[in-house]
């Protein structure tokens, strides 16, 4: 088992690690920049470290800071949360090299899924079913046509080194393909030093489905699946599991191909595999596999009763697995919100500032992870996350019922949140009835901007 | 003389990335409208215009420096 262990975030996630590490008596060394230092992870951690000014990039990006912190407190383990270093096989490797145990998978693991082309290679070769398009790197404009006659129009022009939602380029035609194909390959070597590029069909209406995984190296189960299709500018907004659009059969073959995937590429820890969903045609296929333990992780672990968090620490302290698959099982239906710090009347313009008042949802079948607490300021220099709200209930449209009551308990003053948005996708029939896609919700708010101005 | 303020707390870039020249140099000319610098928040980039046109802009905001919402960014003369 570790002993102390350094959470390089910050945040709800640093308050969520924090949390899992003490309940398994596992001392906590928070970070943190000048901007957070009166934050919830380093009140609630044993220890707290400076190390840097605000900009993510001279703190919580700073890997040597880091470091040191880890050897100046005595960690033996670091946690890297999500974002920030959390998908950088450099960062992995460094806490290896310096002796020190990563709470996730190996470097060599991370770069394998973090390349895009290679993550689609693994899963294609695990028998894991991808979208139709290039086998792997497209190299030049002609090699790029000779794609086209298996993904058609419209088509997807991703960067290699891409991921998040960053990097894509859509071309309707031949002509739109030869404009951005150039354009994109620019666009990559610039954002992300890699001017790799490869190309995928797209699927018109696909809901966004994700299986959760553990896995210690050699074994692996899976947690079931996520549904995530509610999205704005393909950031993920509300999440559910299990999802109502798979039957059991799919279900079963979807969650099976996860934990094929985990294991062929020896995989330890949390993880996420993510696929597209196509309703019509009734087929999964694999996006990218996110080496991290995710935002949403929360949904599956009200059905499934499992503490991911703490289940990721044991593996790493060098635990097997102490779930076996068959033990899995999933109770009732979950449903995350994310309350950013966003006006949703202005476009969803960030909104920091101080919490002037909190009141926090309770009872039963509610759960809120966040780093707020009364006069609390909420610095600009970060993600817009403040908090995440959690219910739980028997089924879809009580757990529905539950979210409005629960968000009708909440409120932040002093801030605009995205709670008004949640309230009103709660009332819409669309949401009740679980009939979205990826791009749904766009749609949605263009319809419905004025109602949110209001 | 005339100051540029910050709209928005957050981080100030001088320039729109970083293999970019800076939006202005100190000492050059500004019309109204033009763009000096961006303030990234949470995550999203604002574009900071000058209000009034002036000459011999002084930076006192360097480039990355967090700022509060109302501080000066920079002179005009």
């Amino acid at each position: 088992m570790l002993k102390k262990l350094l959470v390089a975030n910050r945040g709800e996630i640093a308050v969520r690690i924090i949390r899992a590490a003490q309940d398994l008596g596992i001392a906590t060394v928070a970070v943190y920049s000048a901007a957070d230092a009166e934050s919830l992870h380093v009140q609630l951690a044993d220890e707290a470290v400076n190390i840097g000014p605000p900009a993510a990039k001279k703190s919580y990006l700073n890997v040597e800071a880091i470091l040191k912190a880890a050897r100046d407190t005595g960690c033996d383990s670091v946690h890297p949360g999500y974002g920030f270093l959390a998908e950088n096989a450099a960062f992995s490797d460094a806490v290896t090299g310096a002796g020190l145990v990563f709470v996730g998978p190996s470097g060599d693991a991370i770069r394998m899924m973090g390349d895009k082309v290679s993550a689609r290679s693994a899963a294609a070769a695990a028998g894991v079913p991808v979208v139709p398009g290039s086998a792997g790197r497209v190299e030049g404009l002609k090699a790029g046509h000779e794609v086209l006659t298996a993904t058609g129009f419209p088509v997807m022009i991703k960067a290699a080194a891409g991921g998040g939602g960053r990097g894509i380029r859509i071309a309707n035609s031949l002509a739109e393909f030869e404009q951005a194909f150039p354009q994109a390959e620019a666009e990559a070597l610039a954002a992300f030093g890699d001017g790799g590029l490869y190309m995928e069909k797209v699927i018109g209406k696909a809901r966004h489905i994700e299986v959760q995984v553990l896995a210690d190296g050699s074994d692996a189960i899976h947690c079931y699946e996520r549904e995530c299709s509610l999205q704005r500018r393909r950031q993920k907004v509300w999440e559910e599991a299990p999802s109502r659009a798979l039957s059991d059969r799919l279900r079963e073959e979807l969650c099976a191909s996860a934990v094929a995937l985990a294991k062929a590429v020896k995989y330890s820890g949390a993880g996420t595999v993510e696929y597209l969903y196509d309703d019509e045609a009734d087929r999964f296929y694999f996006i990218e596999m996110n080496t991290r333990i995710q935002v949403e992780h929360p949904v599956t672990e009200a059905i499934t009763g499992i503490d991911l968090v703490a289940e990721m620490l044991r593996i790493a302290g060098g635990e097997k697995l102490r779930i076996r698959q068959g033990d899995v099982s999933v109770k009732g239906h979950a449903i995350e919100v994310r309350l950013n710090a966003e006006d949703p009347a202005k476009e969803f313009a960030p909104f920091p500032g101080q919490v002037a008042e909190l009141r926090i949802p309770g009872g039963p079948g509610v759960r809120f992870d966040s780093m707020l607490y009364q006069g609390y300021q909420v610095p600009p220099f970060y993600d817009s996350l403040l908090a995440k709200l959690i219910v739980h209930a028997e089924t879809r449209e009580a757990a529905i019922v539950r979210l409005i009551r629960a968000l009708n308990e909440l409120k932040i003053g002093g801030l605009k949140t995205t709670k008004p948005l949640f309230l009103a996708l709660a009332a819409d029939p669309a949401v009740r009835a679980g009939d979205v896609h990826t791009r749904w919700l766009e749609g949605w708010l263009i319809e419905n901007a004025a109602a949110l101005a209001g | 003389m005339a100051q540029i303020l910050s709209p928005l707390p957050g981080t100030f870039y001088r320039s729109a990335s970083p293999d970019q020249p800076p939006y202005k140099a100190d000492g050059d000319a500004v019309s109204a409208g033009d763009v000096i610098g961006l303030i990234e928040v949470m995550k999203s980039f604002h574009e900071v215009r000058a209000e009034t046109a002036g000459t011999n802009i002084r930076f006192l905001a360097d480039n990355e420096d967090p700022i509060m919402a109302g501080a000066p960014i920079a002179d005009l003369d």
